[in-house]
């Protein structure tokens, strides 16, 4: 599919996550601007808080950005799922440039020009409004400017939390291995957008330096257009945005009795929209909060944000639980279990009939040369080889480490370590030699992959499950009745097609699971 | 000023001003007064603490000891803002707002004092043509669109704009050519002299000073050396003062210049 004919096809849906995206930027901005400047004024006449304050506001700058939307999902009022969450995270974000150069912007006004002021009689309030905050002006606006790509940026990943925006395609077609259009239409409007807000506020920081103050300039009509412009394009942010905050506001009175969520994977996605589609033909209201990255999915059910989402076995005993890796599925199943209820007033519903384990993939050429059948047998050759493993493997209990001692693998150099779906695109193209993917990643055939069979049992079994709060059991029973119907109802090799037919024969998950649960004659 | 005319202008009563970072006082034991309607020349080398003088009497600084009064109340009881507004500076490297026009950097003290628009134009007309610059050409410069010396006259303007009673100038004239120096040094003096203004003038130009002044003040290394008329001036035996009209004698010989006699 050509990238013009993909726009063709999503022209709606990627204008409204431009239009989100937009949202999250301005909004964030403009409180930081409602905040950043005042405190960076207060700044200058206490000079005690200077430091402290411009340290705290350091801080927050290097706390990466997924790490700060986890900490902020469980906390009261400005925690959550969604635009809220993302929107505190990136005012965060946006305060330091701000303050900053306010408070660099008035320190830098002319002694002598203040000092003309302060012997003319100006008081304190009218030397700031009539001389310090214009000649500071146009520094302060480098700020704004500076703050505002920033949120073009972090916004991207706002989509993590569920708050939209252009992230939703960037992180999908990084997902999707080979969908560059995904990519595309996710980072191309992202770029255009940080080049406009840089250039805009360019503008309007020229206007406002005082070399730009001179005769000709102030009668310049461009000039006055140029200002007419801004003006315009913000008003009709706000207006959007008002707009926008009135609509989820209207919706919010019938409110989604049921709020589903999934990791950010196709497979989790697919599960959980499973769910969705079965409540919502009993007539139930569904509110997806798909796609949520890294371990904001556990930390938003714990936290009661959202009810429900698909795990595995194997990762919330050994990722969430923390417990040492062991492989009888049945005791891991039950210990799990045991450990939810307990721990997090959490519920495990019985197995859903497949494992999504992690498999180790070798190039299909390689494994028929070599003919490697085991990881076992693969472990000569490792030294000569190298890795490319997810962040996830990579720092999990039962990953890397465990796996390599098990095995005493060694490969040439340290693995990469990168995004899960850009690994089989490594593979294929000989940028690395092993991987670990998952065992029903559905283009594992299509792109002549070898699976090694893991002869020694070390990965614990990774048999998918749904969780879901017991309150939110009580409160919806007819969850219940449908969970029942999808024990042990899906195969290894129904899942691997369902994730094909959605990675690679590129047809949407809502469609894909409607074509499964007719078939399935639920 | 006020009804209390008994009492001086300016009046230093033993002041001195120094600062935690230099062992020296940058001013000391000053005693010295100002009257009503008196051109006050301070005149001496640089760095002997003239700026810092000007500075203690609009209380841009206080004395560590000592007081400076001004109509017989010390500065630290006035309302700073109500003194500043009573007394027009002018500031020795002009000090203009770059932000704003020739117009609003004359007009802003009038301004704040709360004068019609129309009034305010007028004055800034006034003014302008007072220090010789034409109103229809520069009220809507900004200071970066003007020379130097053009640059110091906005600043005369300016402190005369809103007509306080009391000026101090800081080397107004610095930066100007000998001829324009010499009709503005003319027109000032008449200026204060029809006004009955009172100024308090910085200089280390000693025929600026002997122009100029009612009475001229020596200063040296923060301490007042001598404070006399002109023509007491001219003929005093200090030791810094005979130092300053030795410079003046040796430009006498050079341009046959009779000093002296204004
Ligand atoms: N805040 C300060 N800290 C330290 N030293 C200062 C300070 N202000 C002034 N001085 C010093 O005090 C002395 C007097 O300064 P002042 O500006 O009054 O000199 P001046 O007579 O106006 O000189 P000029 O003719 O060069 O303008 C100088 O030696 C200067 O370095
Ligand atoms: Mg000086």
């Amino acid at each position: 599919m050509t990238f013009w004919t993909f726009l063709r096809q999503n022209w709606n849906e990627m204008l409204t996550l431009v239009h989100q995206h937009l949202n999250l930027v301005l909004i964030s901005t403009s409180i930081a601007v409602v905040i950043g400047i005042p405190t960076g004024i207060l700044l200058t006449r206490k000079q005690a808080l200077r430091n402290p304050v411009l340290g705290i506001a350091n801080v927050m700058q290097t706390i990466p950005s997924l790490a700060l939307f986890g900490f902020l999902i469980p906390l009261p009022f400005i925690g959550g799922i969604g635009a809220r969450t993302a929107i505190v995270a990136l005012v965060l974000y946006a305060l330091l440039p701000i303050i900053r150069n306010t408070v660099t912007g008035i320190l830098g006004v002319d002694r002598n020009v203040r000092e003309a002021a302060v012997a003319m009689g100006m008081t304190d309030r009218q030397i700031l409004w009539q001389v310090e905050l214009p000649l500071a002006m146009s520094v302060i606006l480098t700020g704004v400017r500076v703050a505002m790509v920033i949120c073009v940026g972090v916004a991207t990943i706002a989509s993590a939390v569920g708050a939209g925006g252009l992230g939703v395609y960037i992180f999908r077609g990084l997902r999707d291995v080979g969908n560059t259009n995904l990519l595309l239409a996710g980072a191309l409007p992202a770029a255009l957008m940080a080049l406009m807000a840089d250039f805009s506020l360019g503008l309007l920081e020229q206007h406002f330096s005082v070399e730009a103050k001179t005769e000709k300039k102030r009668a310049s009509i461009l000039n006055k257009i140029v200002l007419a412009v801004i003006a315009l394009v913000l008003v009709g942010g706000a207006y959007g945005t008002w707009r926008a905050a009135r609509s989820r506001t209207q919706s919010l009175a019938g409110r989604a009795r049921v709020v589903l969520g999934s990791k950010d994977f196709t497979e989790s996605v697919l599960l959980a929209e499973i769910v969705a589609q079965l409540l919502e033909v009993r007539g139930l209201t569904v509110e997806r909060q798909f796609e949520l990255g890294g371990n904001l999915p556990h930390d938003a059910l714990v936290a009661g944000r959202i009810d429900l989402y698909p795990e595995y076995t194997g990762t919330a005993y050994t990722a969430i639980l923390h417990n040492p890796p062991i492989n009888d599925p049945r005791a891991v199943y039950e210990q799990v279990k045991r450990e939810y209820a307990e721990k997090f007033n959490v519920e495990v519903s019985p197995p859903l009939g497949f494992e999504n384990t992690f498999a180790i993939l070798v190039r299909g050429t390689e494994a028929r040369r070599l003919k490697l059948k085991t990881i076992s047998d693969a472990v000569s050759h490792a030294r000569r080889w190298r890795a490319g493993f997810g962040q996830d493997f990579m720092s999990r209990a039962d990953g890397y480490s465990g796996f390599s001692k098990a095995y005493g693998l060694k490969f040439a150099e340290q693995p990469r370590e990168m995004d899960l779906s850009l690994t089989y695109i490594a593979l294929a193209s000989n940028k690395v030699d092993l991987i670990a993917g998952n065992s029903t990643e559905g283009r594992i055939a299509a792109m002549d992959l070898v699976q090694l069979e893991d002869d020694r049992h070390y990965f614990p079994p990774y048999e998918a499950v749904y969780l879901m709060r017991k309150d939110s059991l009580a409160r919806v029973p007819l969850l219940r009745e449908v969970l029942a119907k999808l024990v042990d109802a899906i195969t290894t090799e129904e899942m691997r097609g369902l994730n094909y037919e959605v990675d690679s024969n590129k047809r949407g998950s809502s469609e894909v699971v409607r074509a499964w649960i007719k078939r399935k004659g639920f | 000023m006020t009804g209390v005319d008994d009492n001086p202008l300016v009046e230093f009563r033993d002041v001195s001003y120094s600062v935690p970072s230099l062992s020296s006082p940058i001013i000391s034991d000053l005693d010295l007064k100002v009257e009503q309607g008196e051109i006050l020349v301070l005149l001496g080398e640089s760095g002997c603490g003239k700026t810092t003088t000007l500075r203690l009497i609009n209380r841009l600084l206080t004395p560590t000891s000592g007081r400076v009064m001004v109509e017989g109340k010390p500065t630290t009881e006035w309302d700073p803002i109500r003194l500043r507004r009573r007394i027009g500076y002018v500031i020795q490297d002009a000090g203009l707002f770059p932000h704003f026009t020739v117009e609003r950097n004359i007009g802003l003290v009038p301004s704040l004092e709360g004068w019609e628009i129309t009034r305010v134009k007028e004055r800034v007309t006034e003014l302008l043509s007072l220090v010789g610059l034409d109103a229809d050409k520069f009220a809507q410069r900004f200071p970066r669109e003007l020379s130097g010396g053009q640059r110091q006259r906005v600043g005369v303007a300016r402190a005369l704009a809103a007509d306080p009673p009391l000026l101090l100038l800081d080397e107004p004239f610095g930066a100007l050519d000998p001829l324009r120096r010499a009709s503005l040094q003319r027109e000032f003096g008449e200026l204060t002299r029809r006004l009955h203004k009172s100024a308090i003038f910085v200089t280390h130009d000693l025929r600026e000073a002997l122009r100029l002044g009612s009475r001229i003040a020596l200063m040296h290394a923060g301490r007042l050396a001598l404070v006399e008329t002109p023509e007491n001036f001219l003929n005093s035996n200090e030791e810094h003062a005979r130092a300053y009209l030795e410079t003046l004698q040796l430009h006498d010989d050079e341009e046959g210049f009779t000093g002296g006699n204004r």
